[in-house]
């Protein structure tokens, strides 16, 4: 098996203390949540950060609560954490769908929300599933706290706008009611990183859809996010025709890179394919609308 | 341990789970010696380049590396090239070239393993890149570069080329067919990625010159030889032993490079040396398998009888020829590739070509070839149902060889023992309840939900083989047993085969017991360590029981035949009065006078008087020569469920009816398919090991070279015939490849049976999500390559 | 630097490099090989034990990171000469060929009955689904937790003295 190249290690005892630690050390230090996203790419070497600051100690961190009107997760959430979220699952399903198909069970015990959500893969399906949801990350420094929407939290492949001696500690999504939202991904194997994915939320007003989200993972979507899409579903009767445009319209905006996983071609057509089955299945989530006007049901 | 109904065959359990259960199992990198230091390969990152210079003086100035070999210092000793299974040579450290990503060019030792990993970053190596070749094809074409400039006369990258059967018969079948049906289809590179990677411990003492190595070999044997004869050792002084082994599929066949280096390690520095491969070594360059680019041809008369069948295979073996096969097989058994049916004639040929990707070719439970060969002829059969618009399991019906055919000669040379194959098929489409399935199928098709039914009906030859015709480096492939029965009456059987989880421990032991009447619990069985054990060519290609297995009853019933003579002077009785009970030799017609084994082993060692002749022992060994293969049988049936939006491709049911003769432990036997069977849907759905056009390797780890999980698994449905086999001494044919060879085609057939409405005659595996739905669309994504 | 970890209710107080990998301090260090590693990329699961009560890649932790924690592996399922329900179904169903996934597996199994006691063939699936195996195919591994339900749930209900 291949290991790690030489690497200093600094447990946090607080929030406070880890980012003392990150500015004592510079750039060079990296964030050691779950491991699971880091450790992988040190044992191939292909990050090699000098020191480590552990903040696995850090309960203050971990956390799924109602926070006025939003739901706040910590960033040292465990996935296995959110997966059995019975208040995740009631507000945003989008999430426990995301979950349910995020590497594999024993990866989920160990492995973070805010760790994945840093290592900022390209393929990342928390990214979408946030990007839809429009949530709102929360990073502290020793200036204190500042807040970016999570469609501006990514800046590139692998890269966040976390700065070295930040750490992101929260992320909140606004809760409304009304809503429904699913994720649906396609992988070549359980626990595969997706081939494509896509993530939709969506609020009825009177017969016709108030607000959406679309988020995209793995196929080039810029900010993980639909936004063409959204602003076509605005306002528009819910149902399989409508679905389907806002599919077509979220594949052209993609660019996707062809790779083992699959052509060009075929992963446009899973975010088309996919934005309206995961509309579609955020329809079926949705409660009626206020004035008694059954939405259309997709298939 | 309770023993079966049927004397001490059955469904026992495991002796050898004792220790496994408890994390007490001895694998290679649970060895730790005295003073051992730990190996680590460096490895080329270019496909194909010139070597100007290797500088290992950094390396070798790290405060924990005691040694630094590259292939200069190899060549000193003669070592920097070895042979390989198939009469080419192999670099152990590159000298020249490189000529595929991943290869073998220096070798560290250290006093831990994470300074080795550290000074591989140490050494400077300078390269100038040379154009690769990765495609078989182009490497055959002219102008493509020369690969193995190192070979004298080679002036191009083809290996070989080879034919069987007879063209001229079959080329006029086919003229004279009513229906032609023709097929390209590719069975790509994969891997057996057993779950433990390879390994060695060498510990070589230059006081007595003994030089033991550990090592995930599957011919412990056959490695000592070798040894004795690459690295002129005497052979006595060499010792192997095979420990627990994690998993072999034929990846733990060859020697590998690793070995040879941990073994010179030690020579250099005076102590033990430890080297055990991490994965994205073993993915890129231990024993590859398939690869095989083929063309299919099938005749048949318009009523659905098949007539001839035709196939040319261009056959990718990387940058040198390491095949393990017989030497007068270089294409293995592929030419079995008439399969279970009745044809009149066949021709195939097959060429062999280098190309810049790491050497093998037959490994992961191939049976030599004959995974390929089984599914061309199980996908030529369901084109040919396609054509002539009839249900493959009828067409398969109609044309299978009949009971009453066997032996059968088939017209490739094969001598097909025995097999009752309507019976088989008959019971396989009971338990699927094949008729209602497409019933099924047809009202899914209405909703617009897409179910698809595969078959595969297989035949294999296994338990290579008969010396006269098989040898591996002119080793003939027949194995040993060496049984020795105790005063007490236990016994202790040493075998030559090895074992990496088929459970030898307790059939070999159930073999024995089954002979002379004793409890299972009461026969040892040794294996691994040639010091302790008979020689013999080891296990692959589905040979221990045929083989080995044959060995050990010849021995017990020599032991048998001695206690007769021992148990006659015991009675004071001619032998000849004396019959066997299943426990006990006893006088004809009188139960009071009988004796047991354990009696008669005691009587053996005691002052009782004997015949002239007859020595004081139960002992006895027995080298088996098998007269043939024997040639176990099944038919599958795979039922998947395609969602065309997406491609992705959910296996439901598999069914599998397996014959492999008479069955001495029938849970191991299940144990056997269903490990099979797991490997269809791998194969089939998701594992390949790809190259991109600049030679990368994009299977070098499990993020890409995908195996399949329980949760792709469906839960099997496993059914059995026996078809004992007439020339084995209990009836036993092999059975450990028969799954791996026979599944793969059921679900490509299913998959194609599924998504036919669309059009679709035929997709490359692996079918993942994006290769179906490009299938669907009329878009191939091309033969063997990772889709772009 | 020093790290103190708590394995199968030892604590072992050791001087390693921060870089050294808990399957490693596991079979290297405190020389327990039960556990096993089979790839580079915590694909395979040979490597699973538990950490804090839960299974865990240990290929994928730094053994610093363990330091002050509890880690439980396969060496520690076994009480004396008798065998944990799980061992036992695995012996009965031949739920192990050449048993390098097996600790593994185990481990898993061993975690999930303690939190399901009745997990269906799909649940019981789905908890493996990170963790390879070669030999078996899968089916009597799950067979063999299937096996260790039913028989704790036996025994939880004679103790109880009702029905199950």
């Amino acid at each position: 098996m291949q290991v790690p190249a030489h690497v200093e290690y600094e447990r946090a005892a607080s929030v406070e203390h880890a980012l003392a630690l990150l500015a004592r050390f510079g750039p060079e230090a990296r964030i050691l949540a779950g491991g699971h996203s880091l450790i992988p790419m040190m044992k191939l070497r292909l990050a090699q950060p000098e020191v480590l600051v552990d903040i696995n100690g850090l309960a203050e961190l971990g956390y799924l609560r109602l926070d006025g009107a939003e739901l706040a997760i910590g960033a040292l959430t465990r996935h296995a954490e959110l997966l059995s979220s019975e208040l995740a699952a009631a507000h945003f399903p989008i999430l426990t769908d995301a979950e349910k198909v995020i590497a594999d069970p024993v990866v989920r015990n160990w492995g973070t929300i805010g760790g994945s959500l840093c290592q900022a893969d390209p393929s990342e399906d928390l990214s979408a599933a946030f990007a839809a949801l429009k949530a709102t990350m929360v990073i502290r420094s020793p200036d204190g706290t500042r807040t970016v929407p999570a469609r501006e939290f990514h800046t590139g492949p692998y890269e966040t706008v976390v700065a070295p001696g930040e750490l992101l500690t929260e992320i909140r999504i606004a809760v409304r009611p009304g809503g429904g939202s699913s994720y649906v991904k396609v992988g070549r194997r359980v626990g595969d990183w997706p081939v494509g994915a896509a993530g939709a939320a969506l609020w009825l007003d009177g017969g016709v859809i108030g607000a959406a989200g679309v988020g995209l993972t793995a196929v080039g979507a810029r900010n993980f996010a639909a936004a063409e899409a959204e602003e076509f579903l605005s306002g528009a009767r819910p149902g399989p025709d409508t679905f389907r445009r806002a599919g077509e319209i979220a594949a052209e905006h993609c660019r996707p890179v062809p790779d083992q996983r699959g052509p060009a071609a075929y992963k446009r057509h899973l975010a088309c394919e996919l934005t309206a089955r995961a509309l579609s299945r955020a329809l079926d989530r949705a409660p009626q609308a206020a004035d008694g006007a059954a939405p259309g049901r997709a298939g | 341990m309770t023993a079966g109904l049927n004397g001490a065959y059955g469904s026992l359990r495991r002796k050898e789970d004792a220790r496994f259960l408890r994390g007490k199992g001895q694998f290679i990198d649970d060895i730790e010696l005295p003073g051992m230091l730990h190996g680590a390969v460096l490895r080329s990152p270019l496909p194909h380049a010139r070597i100007v210079y290797v500088d290992t003086t950094a390396a070798e100035a790290h405060p924990q590396v005691e040694a630094v070999l590259t292939g200069e210092t190899l060549a000193a000793r003669n070592l920097a090239w070895m042979p390989t299974l198939s009469q080419d040579v192999q670099a152990v450290l590159a000298t020249d070239k490189v000529r595929f990503q991943g290869q073998e060019v220096a070798f560290v030792v250290a006093r831990d393993r994470y300074s080795a990993r550290d000074a591989l970053e140490l050494i400077v190596v300078d390269y100038e890149p040379l154009p690769p070749v990765v495609d078989a094809s182009q490497a055959m074409a002219a102008g493509a570069p020369l690969i193995r400039d190192d070979l004298a006369g080679q002036d191009g990258n083809k290996i070989y080329d080879w034919e069987a059967g007879d063209q001229a018969a079959t080329d006029a079948v086919f003229a004279a067919a009513d229906v032609v049906a023709v097929q390209d289809m590719v069975y790509p590179r994969s891997h057996p990625a057993p779950l433990e990677t390879c390994g060695t411990v060498a510990d070589f003492d230059p006081i007595s010159g003994r030089l033991t190595v550990w090592s995930t070999t599957q011919a412990p044997h056959a490695h000592r030889t070798l040894y004795a004869l690459v690295a002129g050792l005497p052979e006595h002084k060499i010792r192997i032993i095979s420990p627990d082994i994690g998993g072999g599929f034929g990846n733990k066949v060859p020697i590998y490079p690793g070995y040879l280096c941990a073994v010179v390690g030690s020579i250099v520095t005076g102590r033990p040396v430890k080297w055990v491969e991490d994965r994205s070594e073993n993915l890129m360059s231990t024993a590859f398998a398939r690869d095989y680019r083929m063309h299919g041809e099938i005749a048949a008369t318009r009523d659905g009888k098949i007539l001839g069948l035709r196939a040319r295979v261009l056959a990718d073996h990387g940058a040198f020829n390491a095949t393990a096969q017989p030497t007068h097989f270089p294409a293995g058994f592929f030419h079995i590739f008439t399969g279970s049916y009745d044809l009149q004639a066949a021709h195939c040929q097959v060429t062999a070509v280098y190309t810049n990707k790491a050497p093998g070719g037959i490994a992961y439970a191939c049976s030599f070839r004959i995974t390929e060969a089984v599914y061309l002829i199980e996908r030529m059969v369901d084109v040919l149902a396609a054509k002539l618009g009839r249900d493959p399991a009828d067409l398969r019906m109609q044309n299978l060889l009949r009971p009453e055919q066997f032996p059968y000669t088939g017209p490739t040379g094969w001598e097909y023992d025995s097999g009752d194959y309507p019976r088989a098929l008959r019971l396989a489409l009971d338990m699927a309840s094949y008729d209602e399935l497409r019933r099924e199928q047809a009202r899914a098709r209405e909703r617009g939900e897409y179910l698809g039914i595969g078959l595969s009906f297989f035949t294999e030859g296994v338990g290579a083989g008969p010396k006269k015709h098989m040898d591996i480096l002119g080793l003939g492939m027949a194995d040993g047993a060496d049984l020795r029965v105790h005063p007490t009456g236990k016994a202790t059987l040493g075998i030559s085969v090895q074992t990496q989880g088929q459970g030898h421990e307790t059939t070999f032991a159930q073999i024995v017991a089954h002979e002379l009447g004793l409890d299972p619990d009461d026969v040892d069985v040794v294996h691994g360590d040639t010091d302790r054990t008979p020689f013999g060519m080891g296990t692959y290609g589905s040979r221990s029981t045929p083989v080995s297995g044959a060995a050990a009853v010849v021995a017990a019933r020599k032991v048998r035949e001695r206690a007769r003579i021992v148990a006659a002077a015991m009675l004071e009785a001619a032998p000849a009065d004396l019959e066997w009970t299943g426990r006990a030799w006893q006088v004809r017609g009188d139960p009071a006078q009988a004796r047991g084994i354990a009696e008669i082993a005691m009587a053996a060692h005691s002052a009782l008087e004997l015949p002239a002749g007859i020595e004081g022992h139960l002992d006895a060994a027995a080298v088996y020569d098998p007269p043939n293969l024997t040639y176990p049988f099944g038919a599958y049936i795979c039922l998947v469920k395609v969602d065309p939006g997406t491609g992705e491709v959910q296996v439901l049911r598999f069914i599998a009816v397996d014959d492999c003769g008479v069955q001495i432990n029938p849970m191991i036997v299940e144990g056997q398919i269903h490990g099979g069977l797991a490997d269809g849907v791998g194969m089939a759905l998701m594992q390949v090991l790809a190259y991109d056009e600049d030679g990368n390797c994009l299977g070098g780890s499990f993020m890409d070279y995908l195996l399949p999980t329980a949760v792709e698994c469906p839960s099997w449905e496993l059914g059995s015939t026996v078809t004992p086999s007439p020339h084995h001494p209990i009836g036993a044919k092999g059975v450990g490849e028969a799954a791996t060879v026979g599944s793969p085609a059921a679900v490509v057939n299913a998959v194609i049976d599924a998504i036919s409405p669309f059009g679709v005659r035929h997709a490359d595996m692996p079918l993942t999500p994006a290769n179906v739905w490009s299938a669907i669309q009329g878009q191939a994504a091309g033969p063997g390559q990772a889709t772009r | 630097m020093q790290i103190t970890v708590t394995v199968n209710g030892t604590a072992y107080t050791r001087d390693v490099e921060a870089r050294l990998l808990l399957i490693h301090f596991i079979r290297d260090e405190l020389r327990l090989t039960g556990s096993h590693w089979g790839c580079d990329t915590s694909n395979c699961g040979a490597c699973v034990v538990w950490l804090d009560g839960r299974p865990v890649k240990s290929c994928t932790v730094l053994a610093a990171m363990a330091d002050g924690h509890q880690v439980r592996t396969v060496e520690d399922l076994a009480r004396g000469a008798g065998l944990d329900p799980v061992q036992e179904g695995f012996a009965r169903c031949h739920g192990l060929q050449c048993g390098f996934c097996t600790p593994g597996m185990m481990m898993t199994a061993r975690w999930l009955l303690d939190h399901v006691p009745d997990p269906d063939e799909a649940t019981i699936r789905e908890a493996i689904s990170g963790q390879i195996c070669r030999c078996t195919g899968y089916e009597n591994i799950v067979r063999s937790v299937r096996w260790a339900a039913e028989h704790e749930a036996a025994a939880r209900a004679a103790e109880s003295g009702s029905q199950p």
